[in-house]
């Protein structure tokens, strides 16, 4: 085997692990989409806060692991829950520019709020996992990307299920599909809306705590949510299978071309490329690999 | 504006299209013109004036912003970077080919102009949430590509040094002569938005906003109406970032990233979606507010926090109003700031009378 193949190796490994931890961070908007048809451009500020939450249990309240984590994704539970109440139930109805820019405001709100709380430094966000890279042949695993993608496919898994089998997933599919017939035949559509955030507050702060872990906690952790909009438009803005291919196919092509192209053009090609492929994507299948096919054509 | 109209009857289109709704409403924006054009220059300190400029510059990238996404109907998180192409092309014709800064300005915009509807064309395809997705793919890849490509920007992280504009032998150095500078454009931007809203163009923007199969059938060709909207609106935003970068002097990447179209947004919002006079107010609100954020809190924090906490805040503070207003906005009063003034101005218009 020669360098060239296993550096390319290398590329993929790491791609795909990545891949699968964006899948995770989508997955969060992808089940709004899905269940209300409103988008969250906060979504990376979501994964922000909760990560401050934990860093900060563990930092400075000196808790156990368990509880923080524990705590953090309660915390955001709460909030999706409390968020849906108060604020997108409002502007259910309203022009998409109004979503767009009320979970835009939110992101800002959610900036100010994070340093403001709990300190603008960095911090480590701990978790009992070796640094060692385990090393098979020419590549090198970080274990932290192992678990992160491990615990991306059970959640994908889990929703997937949830979304299928069971009678809230049901009820949510029938809400997303028509809000008012789901109402006639008697379900709550409020409640699935509160459901739906509650539950991408519950894959933010998943989401939160291994990214923490790799990049450390600040205000530039809801960077990450930059990366949700390529993989959601590749894989369909409301397909849970598409989040893990969308996001997949993400970590792929960012990390192939950071490995080939940063050197001739001084850095940056990972936040770059994806957007590229998005662009074309939209040109081509706006609607993604997986979404639904009914989208308003002019 | 501000005067009270009464026994308005028109009886021709003409009349109804008119900018002046009655002959006083000519004194109106007479008294207003003086008011900018001499009370407020020869009045306030350069730091005053400098906020103003600010103001300006901001004004004429709100009503930009508004033509497309309040007239035309459609989203844009993309004007910072319409912004910066504008910049980037004057402050390199400038120091290059030393040219003037009319065929700057001219230049600038009509690149913005150019590369905006090369970002309006996913208009044709796709609307709503995806086009907001698409133009932010254009925000970011403009960006990236000006802070790559070392014959724009002079390399990463550089910033570009222009010269100050000169009308004739006199150099534009002070915030009083930019600002004069500035409120010529201001007044054109305005009367232009004005007029084009009120003409044929602009009525086929509004009937594709509203309902663009419907404009579609009475013979509205959406293609050349959709990518003119993106064209005029990045215009204005390509002037609005060459004003700015003669304004501070440096053309910087830094200047023009995705907050700044957020901001742009923001205006539109709490100002009103869909009015020239909503731009305006939505301009001078946001503008304003980090600098009166700042001020308030330099001035009254100390009171209460030592002044590290003060120091640390002000910057997050404004993020959380700002996010703040703008969810206020869109949930209690999403006509915006100019549906505020038009409930005042028609509660005076039969005071002291009631109803």
């Amino acid at each position: 085997m020669s360098d060239d193949f296993g550096f390319f190796l290398l590329l993929m490994s790491n791609g795909l692990l990545i891949g699968l931890m964006y899948g995770l961070i989508a997955l969060g908007f992808v089940l709004v989409y899905k269940a209300t048809d409103a988008v969250n451009f906060a979504q990376g500020e979501f994964v922000m806060i909760a990560g401050i939450l934990v860093a900060a249990a563990l930092g400075v309240w000196k808790a156990p692991l368990w509880l923080a984590a524990g705590l953090g994704i309660a915390a955001m539970i709460g909030f999706g829950f409390a968020l849906e109440r108060t604020t997108l139930r409002k502007l259910i109805g309203r022009p998409v520019i109004a979503v767009v820019m009320a979970t835009i405001g939110l992101a800002s709100i959610l900036r100010g709020i994070g340093p403001t709380a709990f300190g603008a430094g960095s911090r480590p966000l701990p978790l009992p996992i070796p640094d060692e890279p385990i090393v098979v042949g020419p590549l090198f695993i970080p274990p932290i990307q192992l678990v992160g993608g491990l615990v991306s496919l059970m959640f994908l898994g889990g929703f997937g299920w949830f979304f299928v089998k069971s009678r809230k997933g049901i009820a949510m599919r029938a809400v997303a599909d028509n809000q008012q017939v789901a109402m006639a035949m008697g379900i709550n559509v409020q409640r699935y809306f509160g459901l739906a955030w509650a539950m991408t507050g519950m894959v933010s702060a998943l989401g939160g705590i291994i990214w923490g872990n790799i990049i450390g906690v600040d205000v530039n952790l809801s960077l990450v949510g930059f990366k949700v909009f390529p993989v959601v438009i590749l894989g369909g803005l409301d397909s849970i299978p598409g989040a893990v291919i969308g996001g997949l196919i993400v970590g792929l092509v960012e990390n192939i071309a950071a490995g080939y192209v940063d050197p001739y053009v001084g850095g940056g090609t990972k936040d770059f490329a994806p957007y590229v492929l998005m662009i074309l994507a939209l040109m081509i299948r706006p609607y993604g690999i997986f979404g639904k096919k009914i989208i308003e054509r002019v | 504006m501000i005067h009270r109209e009464c026994g308005v009857l028109k009886t021709t289109y003409e009349a109804d299209m008119g900018l002046y709704p009655l002959p006083i409403a000519k004194w109106t924006v007479g008294i207003i013109a003086g008011l900018f054009f001499a009370v407020i220059p020869l009045t306030l300190h350069e730091y005053y004036l400098s906020i103003a400029n600010l103001v300006w510059i901001a004004v004429i990238g709100a009503l930009g912003l508004n033509i497309l996404v309040g007239y035309t109907g459609q989203v844009s998180i993309g004007h910072g970077a319409f912004m910066s192409v504008g910049a980037y092309t004057a402050a390199n014709l400038a120091t290059r080919l030393d040219s003037p800064w009319p065929v700057n300005l001219l230049a600038g915009g009509l690149m913005a102009a150019a590369v905006g509807a090369v970002v309006g064309i996913p208009s044709l395809r796709i609307k709503g949430l995806y086009l907001a997705i698409a133009t932010l793919a254009g925000q970011l890849i403009i960006e990236w590509t000006i802070n790559h490509v070392t014959f724009i920007s002079g390399g990463v992280q550089a910033s570009i040094e222009v010269p100050r504009p000169r009308l004739g032998s006199m150099v534009l150095s002070s915030q009083r002569d930019m600002y004069y500078f500035l409120l010529v454009f201001v007044v054109l931007a305005i009367v232009g938005t004005m007029n084009l809203v009120r003409s044929r163009v602009g009525r086929a923007f509004i009937a594709i906003r509203d309902q663009d199969i419907a404009a579609e059938i009475i013979g509205i060709d959406i293609f050349r109406y959709k990518l003119l909207a993106f064209a005029i609106s990045s215009f204005y935003a390509g002037m609005t970032g060459v004003l700015y970068t003669y304004f501070l002097g440096i053309a910087n990447y830094e200047q023009f990233q995705i907050g700044v179209s957020i901001d742009y947004l923001a205006m539109i919002i709490i100002g009103g979606l869909g009015s020239v006079l909503g731009s305006i107010f939505g301009a001078i609100f946001v503008t304003l507010l980090p600098i009166v954020i700042r001020l308030s809190m330099e001035a009254f924090g100390g009171m209460f926090l030592p002044q590290q906490v003060v120091l640390n805040l002000i910057p997050n503070l404004r993020l959380m109003m700002f996010g703040a207003l703008i969810v206020f906005f869109l949930i209690v009063e999403p006509d915006g700031l100019n549906r505020l003034w038009r409930n005042i101005r028609s509660y005076f218009r039969i005071w002291p009378f009631a109803y």
